[in-house]
């Protein structure tokens, strides 16, 4: 059996630059950072107070308030990426459409964080009988999924992926092969995460993972450049519609982009501490899945998180996967400005490789003031301004604590 | 200030996203008001907080109208 194609043909995001994709592109476009003081919660006693958080949003756009009520944040972003890509994909004016071939596969790193604290509160204050009935459906992360498949009515695969901050990527990528393997002719797939609340900082910080250039939140997240610190949370979800490509050119749907092919690899390493070669792995994985070679891809959406380590890392990965051609990549990281979504990451950053290959531009990594040469990140990182340029192959890198890679392959149809 | 009455109705109204206007006092929750059994729990929940009560579990599963949470809440504030 010859593998069926699959194509994009909706896109859904909200992040800290922009409750909507046009929003978001433009913002990451113009080099605009979304990173700021946390005002979610008090933050100041905190060693990071700063992040990428959601501004101005609106869940009541996308489900009613009392439905809201009984969700955590996360579920909100899902939601919203979701019904936006179903939107942009045009599936809700198809006659005839077999819903039970469609499906939908949206995870979360840690799902409904701020909620379990929350819970906590009232369970210490009041006993359990004030733990309430919505705390476990409001928390559970396939339930990003269990909406959505309600609301649409769609009866295929119902699920979420887990797997730290490759959740995004593992999602779409795993999506994709059902519509390869046969199991649905539509998902609706990505990732999404809503953790910026006490615990989530608390514990991110408490790894040292986290940026607390605190008096300069706008350059905090700055991946490749000498003063990097640690990484910036961000939050929200980013959601493609993944179609077969038959199904899709019958409908006279419009195709973003090929979705080409997709791998993993693990690190066999260490729970947080990354290495090389299982990252290269995954891309090389995804190169061979795609049938594509390495010198033909243009554009890398890599991890690139600002961590000291991870991002040297991922350089040297690239060059292990890449060899000569690593030169020639332009390796992007959008997190500079979006932070870095967890879970959420995946979703939000195929999203923008697929607009970075259907508009033929790259957006910028900001930040960059002093170029870590010396510590091996020594690639065209697109610094700073935006670049038009030819992408006819498109990547996108995720990495997760417990060593696990993704990696997701585009390409233009 | 409200009554016992308004207060639970408000309360109904608040939880199950209905218009005021809708809870009558023979409105049965699941029946007329869309309630789900995991809605009926929290509804249960709500009212405990309103009047600084406790309704046992027991007491809680015969409270299936807006009336029978009035009733309730009425003999149990008078004691």
């Amino acid at each position: 059996m010859s593998k069926r194609r699959v194509v994009v043909t909706g896109l859904g995001h909200l992040s800290a630059v922009g409750n909507d994709v046009a929003t978001g592109w433009a913002n990451l476009l113009a080099g605009q950072s979304g990173i700021g003081q946390i005002t979610r919660f008090d933050a100041s006693d905190l060693a990071c107070t700063i992040a990428g958080e959601v501004k101005g949003f609106d869940v009541t756009q996308y489900i009613s308030p009392k439905e809201a009520r009984r969700m955590d944040l996360f579920i909100h972003y899902g939601i919203a990426a979701a019904l936006q890509a179903i939107a942009d994909s045009g599936l809700d004016d198809v006659a005839g459409l077999d819903k039970t071939r469609v499906g939908v596969n949206i995870g979360s790193g840690i799902g409904g964080l701020p909620l379990i604290e929350e819970t906590d509160g009232d369970l210490r204050a009041g006993g359990p009988r004030k733990i309430g009935p919505f705390f476990i459906p409001g928390s559970l992360i396939n339930l990003i999924a269990g909406h959505v498949t309600i609301l649409k009515g769609y009866q295929g695969p119902s699920y979420g992926i887990v797997s730290a901050c490759t959740t995004g990527a593992h999602s779409i990528g795993d999506a994709a092969r059902m519509i390869a393997y046969g199991d649905a002719d539509v998902m609706v797939a990505g990732g999404a995460e809503g953790a910026i609340c006490r615990l989530g900082i608390g514990g991110f910080a408490a790894m040292k993972a986290l940026s607390t250039r605190n008096d300069d939140p706008a350059t905090a997240s700055r991946p490749w450049d000498k003063g990097r610190d640690g990484f910036v949370m961000g939050e929200g979800a980013g959601v493609l519609v993944l179609e077969e490509y038959e199904h899709a050119v019958k409908r006279g749907a419009r195709i973003y982009a090929e979705f080409a092919g997709f791998g993993m690899s693990s690190d066999a390493h260490h729970i947080t501490a990354p290495n090389a070669e299982g990252p290269a792995r995954g891309v090389t994985n995804a190169l061979r899945d795609a049938g594509i070679n390495a010198d033909q891809v243009d554009y890398v959406n890599a991890h690139g998180t600002s961590t000291p380590l991870g991002d040297s890392n991922e350089t040297n990965a690239l060059k292990i996967a890449f060899g000569d051609h690593a030169k020639k990549l332009v390796v992007n990281s959008t997190k500079s400005m979006t932070g870095h979504l967890l879970g959420g990451a995946g979703g939000v950053e195929a999203v923008y490789s697929v607009l970075a290959l259907h508009h033929q531009i790259s957006p910028p990594t900001i930040n960059i003031f002093e170029q870590d040469i010396e510590g091996g990140c020594d690639l065209d990182y697109v610094a700073n301004t935006a670049r038009a340029m030819k992408i006819n192959v498109a990547i996108s890198n995720s990495f997760g604590f417990g060593g696990t890679n993704g990696t997701l392959v585009f390409k233009k149809v | 200030m409200e009554n016992i009455e308004q207060r639970v109705k408000k309360i109904v109204a608040e939880q199950l996203g209905v218009p005021e206007t809708d809870v009558k006092n023979e409105s049965s929750f699941v029946n007329d008001l869309g309630a789900d059994s995991l809605d009926t729990v929290e509804l249960v929940m709500a009212l405990e907080e309103e009047f600084e009560c406790e309704i046992p579990d027991e007491e809680a599963e015969k409270i299936t109208t807006v009336q029978q949470a009035i009733d309730y809440v009425s003999g149990n504030l008078d004691k």
